[in-house]
């Protein structure tokens, strides 16, 4: 396995009684996409909130590169978020503005480039998701998938290190599913990134998949390429990945 | 509690007391720590507010933006109530003053009340029923679509990028607002103690000018400027804590409107105490 560029050790957390993660740790090999495949529930969007610093564990570290999210003042932490593109499951577009100003903003945020130089960048990125007709189009205007895409186009058009996809493919028809496994691939190839991306389809997964972790009651039971998890004796796993009824997954 | 009690009473066996004891009591816990769960949240995101504020780290565009959203767009109404309201109590105190023989104070009467209470007062009232609302349930629905993540997630604060803007909005607005309310309730008492009464313009309004100080008005916008921290306040937090969906949204956007509106009653009583009567 690469070096990782991330990892959660050891995390525990807890939402009052609700335990969600227990003792949980991955790594995340970078220059490499990694899927995190379990149930409805099990805490997947949890960990992509952990590795962006947007929830600290009640117990256990979680680092990037060799930093450790959970001792970042405020201001390393925003630092941090610059270099790490969130995707978010429903895109969470800004919807009072133009889908132009929802990829333009980090960089006029964080960036002292001119309006124009901005103007090329966005336009850049739009065009990489297939987007660029739709830079003055207010977010309610745009499809789920054409959504997902300009939700993507945020998350990188900062160049992020590490880009974080909450279940991309969820709630789109197969030929879009199709189309957004697609640019995602082809994103980590341009940005030269990693990506974590949370799925259910696992046909997309076999497409772009260079790692699957599977997160089952708190923990990941099953680490490793696409072959080894496939080919992983853990009768939890291989139900899951048959999508069947029997097993001893609790239903 | 009553209930409570009788419950006790009535319950055949030790165990039912306590049972019924203990729930109670554990749901008045609960209140309570539901309070000061509310009141630490609400202190820490004030807390941020005003690091974000001195740190001088201000949206000028937007703060203009929402200056014309929660302010200006409130103007109408807050214009309607207080005239209507300077013209009901001019009613109610005119026509009997000057059967008692004291006409000419109530030009000061009226004035006196609308500077010092009902201005400031009913422009917070009727500017929380409309911004409060509208901040609570814009904030929370974007909480529950996941944008105040993404905000954070692109490395922005919500509190600068969402909090600051609307409260330095309203402190500029909300005084500006009650200076409107005052004039325009104290020209709808003074025309309606004309019409009514034949209570003279120049009585009602040298009766006026005696009572009310300059202090008074003051103290008014020193009144909205405090009543404009809690509804900006109170909107957020209520928003940025909003659970459950669609219907959370709507949930919080009620809540803190009620919570808004009785804590400006109770802080308005508790100003007057000390801005007037202690002095
Ligand atoms: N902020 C929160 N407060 C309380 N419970 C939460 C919160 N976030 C997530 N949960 C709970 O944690 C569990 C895992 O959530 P999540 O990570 O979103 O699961 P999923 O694997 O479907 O993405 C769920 O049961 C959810 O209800
Ligand atoms: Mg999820």
């Amino acid at each position: 396995m690469a070096e990782p560029i991330a990892r959660l050790d050891d995390v525990s957390v807890r939402f009052g009684e609700r335990v969600v993660l227990q003792n949980c740790s991955l790594e995340v090999p970078e220059g490499a996409i990694t899927c995190i495949i379990g149930l409805s529930g099990a805490g997947k969007s949890t960990i992509l909130r952990l590795l962006d610093g947007l929830l600290l564990p009640n117990s256990g570290h979680v680092y990037l590169r060799e930093n450790d999210i959970c001792h970042m003042r405020e201001s390393q932490l925003i630092e941090m978020r610059t270099k790490i593109g969130f995707a978010f499951q429903f895109a969470a577009l800004f919807d009072s503005m133009t889908v132009g100003d929802n990829v333009s903003l980090p960089l006029r945020e964080h960036t002292t480039l001119s309006e124009k130089e901005i103007y090329a960048i966005v336009m850049h990125t739009l065009e990489s998701v297939g987007l660029s007709h739709t830079y003055d189009n207010m977010p309610s205007e745009l499809s789920g998938g054409m959504l997902k895409r300009a939700g993507f186009a945020r998350a990188v058009v900062t160049n992020p290190e590490l880009v974080l996809y909450d279940e991309p493919t969820t709630g789109v028809d197969p030929i879009v599913t199709h189309l957004l496994t697609d640019t995602i691939k082809r994103l980590r190839k341009q940005l030269n990134a990693t990506a974590v991306v949370i799925s259910h389809d696992l046909q997309s997964i076999y497409m772009m998949a260079d790692y699957v972790a599977m997160l089952f009651e708190g923990a990941i039971i099953a680490n490793g390429t696409v072959d080894e998890v496939r080919k992983s004796t853990n009768p939890i796993v291989q139900q899951f990945l048959q999508g069947s009824e029997v097993g001893p997954i609790p239903l | 509690m009553a209930q409570v009690l009788r419950e006790v009473e009535e319950s055949p066996t030790a165990q039912a007391v306590e049972r019924v004891s203990v729930g109670a009591l554990a749901s008045v816990g609960r209140k309570v720590s539901d309070m000061l769960e509310y009141a630490g949240g609400l202190t820490m995101l004030m807390w941020e507010t005003v690091k974000t504020i001195f740190r001088l780290r201000i949206r000028f565009a937007e703060t203009l933006n929402q200056c014309y959203l929660l302010g200006y767009q409130s103007l109408i109404i807050v214009l309607l109530t207080s005239l209507f309201t300077g013209m009901v109590f001019s009613l109610e105190s005119a026509v009997q003053a000057v059967q008692y023989g004291f006409g000419s104070f109530v030009g000061g009467i009226v004035s006196y009340t609308v500077v010092r209470e009902l201005g400031p007062m009913l422009s917070a009232v009727v500017v929380a029923g409309r911004a409060c609302a509208a901040i609570a349930a814009e904030l929370g629905s974007m909480e529950v679509t996941e944008q105040i993540e993404a905000l954070k997630s692109l490395g922005l604060a919500p509190v600068r990028f969402l909090v600051v803007p609307r409260l330095l909005a309203l402190m500029i607005m909300l005084p500006l607002l009650t200076v409107f309310a005052d004039v325009i309730g104290v020209y709808g008492g003074q025309w309606i103690a004309h019409a009514q009464a034949h209570i003279g313009t120049e009585d009602f309004m040298a009766s006026a000018r005696q009572t009310v100080g300059f202090e008074d008005v003051v103290k008014g916008l020193f009144k909205a400027l405090v009543f404009a921290v809690i509804i900006v306040m109170i909107g957020s937090y209520q928003g940025l804590t909003t659970k459950g969906g669609a219907a959370g949204v709507g949930k919080s956007a009620t809540s803190a409107v009620v919570t808004c509106i009785i804590l400006i009653f109770i802080l308005n009583f508790v100003m007057s105490y000390f801005l007037y009567a202690g002095a």
